[in-house]
């Protein structure tokens, strides 16, 4: 384990230097621009603090993987979309939907399994989808996302739009072998997609270490023609100019391309998850030096942003948390007819 | 003695050909390894070597000869130094006789069909190939994706012509990768296209059963009805000929286990073309079997403008009063010859075509055993966990009052499929024991 710990060190959050494949310089965004990405992600913070507040209360049941610490990944990428294009991720999806524009209300009902959930009360922590923001879920099977996602953007080429498509997976995923047969196709039909590796390091309890002969997953698939960049997934900004980067390339028409975010989860792979396969201090360094929002807040004071305006935004984004988890406390569960509906649909 | 060239079989089902063309005439020396002619099956022209070295001494099956039978003589040729005169005393030309014989189909009236609608006869490959065809013409967002399914016309020819009709966009060949082009296609479906997905055969859909489940058949329910998955997944099922175990296996119980799929087994050319019409309309994921043995029977099918059939709809393929036979993809053959038998010794079958295997259209099954009190369900595929066990059951939930007797599975054997001939046929489920059930349930043996 200690070997871990001081590897992890090593890798974790900043891409090591001297790579040829490194990240772009850092995003430079308007203050305003910054005050959201910060808002975004400080949202999902708060979320997913509640639905593990929440988790203890048994209010919420089953699997429930927490997406803290990975916020800059999501709110980065999907900063640079445009209206029509798509993303997909597996199971660890709250932080996925929220980014989608996904009503807070409607996504912390269905982790309590109201009627009111964004999937009716049928999908849970692992079935979140907002088709109407892009979001296509959610998706249980560890590598599924990469060849659904492959399909969606195969559905933008036929249909000629300019669309691109973001699929998430995890470094565990990346072992899995659909993983590779869809970059294949993918570079073989020069597919809109960017493929995105959540390197959080942690494939449930087998570190990156214990898992794979090659640890750096943005040259998975250079044998099949995919090529990639390693990028610091705990700062925003970084991750915001890498997927600028990406996303123009795809849109370009030149094929997929390969992004390995590498990012930190401070909590356990999900609620049931005591995460011993680490040490404590490696978490802590993680929070203490590396911690997007964090970052962000420092980088907005120095610019001179005024305290007040980004407490305002600490506010509102508790009242918003606050509103979703009474909803989802108070909501009604589903009728009990609905236990028979959307299996099919009407022909 | 001249050496007997004969007519070779081509593919593990093939039964006779046509001989297409003769590259070398009467008197022309052959060595081993020369073409000697071409030879049209139901899925490619392919050409025929010489495996001795000779004369070509007499041609006996001229060119353009249709349905040589597989075996049949088609030339002699001269060993070396032999003399033409030999050729008389070799046996007599050997007349093209018809392929095997196959109990004729016999399809009764079906009720979607008008009383009068004109027919043609096509082959089963011919009906799922023109159901695509017309459905890519009426709706652009339909393509057809899998291994060898456009530059080589399919695997088994299913696909013959589209690719010339509808370009490379649409018609696309994958690699040999069925777990990534099934997701690939069920993201696809996410997106609203309607991607028929072909599998060369079904034993490779093993290698995305995960998506055909997890993400099409699951996908609306999680969603709460958001998002539709309208793909059809297509291809050979079941047995087809001396493949043996790994490439002989009715997939029908796994996929008609799954709420969220629609699953079709069809017999006749009629239905393959009708369900599978209907199959790509359908908003859902739709598991759509087909038989490699049948690919080449020909049926009539109604010669009409736009012929959907409706999912879920059982087919009366023979009436009769005394016992009812319950069967879908080739077991309805097999049912049906057995009918004919029992025919013969007083006893009249009915035989039900399922088709659709999901949602069971248990209402037809249910009316004819209120008639017949008996029934037999016979399946081309294990009994363990089968469409026939589910049948039975429902029965006896659901008509167990009707029953005079037990009613009785009769499938292939519980083991896996042998390779050898004898074995093979043993294995299978066949007429014989159809009958023999039949008379049994009917206390008539």
């Amino acid at each position: 384990m200690a070997k871990t710990s001081a590897s992890r060190r090593k890798s974790a959050g900043k891409p090591a230097a001297g790579r040829k494949k490194t990240t772009p310089a850092l995003y430079k965004g308007t203050r305003a621009e910054l005050l959201d990405f910060y808002r975004q992600m400080l949202l999902i913070r708060r979320f997913e603090e509640k639905a593990g507040q929440l988790y203890g209360l048994g209010l919420i049941g089953g699997f429930c993987h927490l997406y803290i610490g990975q916020e800059a990944v999501v709110v980065g990428f999907q900063s640079a979309l445009r209206e029509g294009d798509t993303v997909i991720t597996g199971y660890r999806s709250h932080g996925h939907v929220l980014a989608s524009g996904a009503d807070p209300k409607a996504v912390m009902a269905e982790l309590t399994g109201r009627g009111a959930g964004i999937s009716r009360g049928k999908g849970g922590s692992m079935h979140m989808f907002n088709p109407a923001g892009g979001f296509y879920g959610g998706h249980g099977i560890v590598g599924a996302p990469v060849p659904l996602g492959t399909g969606l953007a195969f559905a933008a080429k036929y249909r000629n739009r300019d669309a691109v498509t973001l699929a998430y997976f995890g470094d565990g995923a990346a072992n899995q072998g659909q993983v590779y047969e869809a970059f294949n196709m993918a570079v073989l039909w020069k597919l809109p997609v960017v493929y995105i590796v959540e390197n959080n390091h942690y494939a449930m309890g087998t570190s990156i270490e214990r898992a794979t002969g090659q640890q750096e997953l943005y040259r998975r698939g250079e044998g099949l023609g995919l090529y990639g960049r390693q990028v610091d997934g705990m700062n925003v900004l970084a991750v915001r100019a890498a997927a600028e980067e990406a996303i123009a390339s795809v849109r370009a028409g030149k094929g997929p391309t390969l992004i390995e975010a590498m990012t930190y989860r401070y909590r356990g792979h999900s609620m049931s998850d005591p995460a011993k396969y680490r040490s404590r201090e490696e978490v802590q360094e993680m929070r203490k030096k590396h911690d997007p929002i964090d970052t962000l807040r420092q980088d907005l004071l120095a610019d001179g942003c005024p305290e007040d305006d980004i407490k305002a935004i600490d506010r509102k984004v508790k009242a918003i948390v606050e509103e979703a988890a009474d909803f989802a406390r108070n909501a009604p569960e589903p009728e009990p007819a609905s236990l028979y509906e959307d299996v099919l649909a009407e022909a | 003695m001249p050496i007997t060239i004969t007519m070779p079989a081509l593919s593990p089902t093939m039964e006779s050909g046509t001989l297409a063309r003769w590259l070398k005439k009467e008197g022309d020396p052959v060595a081993p390894g020369d073409v000697i002619a071409e030879i049209e099956t139901d899925k490619a022209t392919m050409e025929v070597e010489a495996v001795d070295e000779g004369t070509l001494g007499r041609i006996l099956v001229a060119e353009g000869t249709e349905e040589v039978p597989v075996g049949a003589p088609i030339a002699l040729l001269l060993e070396d130094g032999e003399d033409r005169a030999v050729l008389d005393s070799a046996p007599a030309e050997a007349a093209p006789v018809a392929a095997a014989e196959q109990p004729a189909p016999v399809v009764a009236a079906d009720p979607a069909i008008p009383a009068g609608t004109a027919t043609r006869s096509q082959t089963v490959r011919e009906a799922l190939r023109d159901a695509m065809a017309e459905e890519m013409r009426r709706d652009p967002d339909v393509f057809v994706m899998g291994e060898e399914v456009a530059e080589y016309q399919g695997a088994y020819k299913v696909t013959q012509g589209l690719l010339a009709e509808f370009g490379p966009e649409r018609v696309i060949d994958t690699p040999i990768t069925e777990y990534g082009f099934a997701g690939l296609g069920v993201g696809a479906g996410f997106a609203g296209l309607r991607p028929v997905i072909e599998f060369m055969t079904f034993n490779f859909a093993m290698q995305a059963i995960d998506h055909i489940v997890n993400s099409a058949a699951k996908q609306r329910y999680m969603t709460g009805g958001q998002i539709n998955v309208p793909v059809v997944f297509r291809g050979p099922n079941g047995a087809a000929a001396r493949v043996a175990a790994q490439h002989s296996q009715n997939f029908a119980p796994w996929y008609a286990a799954v709420p969220g799929l629609k699953v079709i087994a069809p017999y006749t050319a009629a239905d393959a073309k009708g369900l599978l019409k209907a199959a790509i309309r359908d908003p859902n994921p739709v598991v759509f079997l087909e038989n490699e043995i049948l690919y080449g029977a020909s049926f009539e099918v109604p010669d009409v403008e736009d012929y959907v059939l409706p999912i879920g709809k059982a087919r009366i393929a023979r009436a009769g009063g005394d016992v009812t036979i319950v069967a879908y993809s080739i077991a309805v053959r097999e049912a049906l010859a057995a009918a004919e038998r029992l025919a013969a010794e007083g006893i009249a079958a009915e035989v039900i075509d399922l088709r659709t295997l999901r949602p069971l259209d248990m209402e037809t099954v249910i009316a004819s055993v209120r008639k017949t009190n008996r029934c037999v369900v016979a399946e081309e595929g294990w009994p363990v966990c089968s469409i026939a066990s589910e049948v039975s059951a429902r029965l006896m939930e659901e008509a167990f009052d009707w029953l005079d007797a037990p009613v009785t599975r009769v499938t292939d054997a519980d083991t896996l499929t042998p390779y050898a001939a004898n074995l093979e046929k043993l294995w299978l489920v066949s007429p014989e024991r159809i009958v023999e059930a039949a008379k049994a349930v009917c206390y008539a043996d």
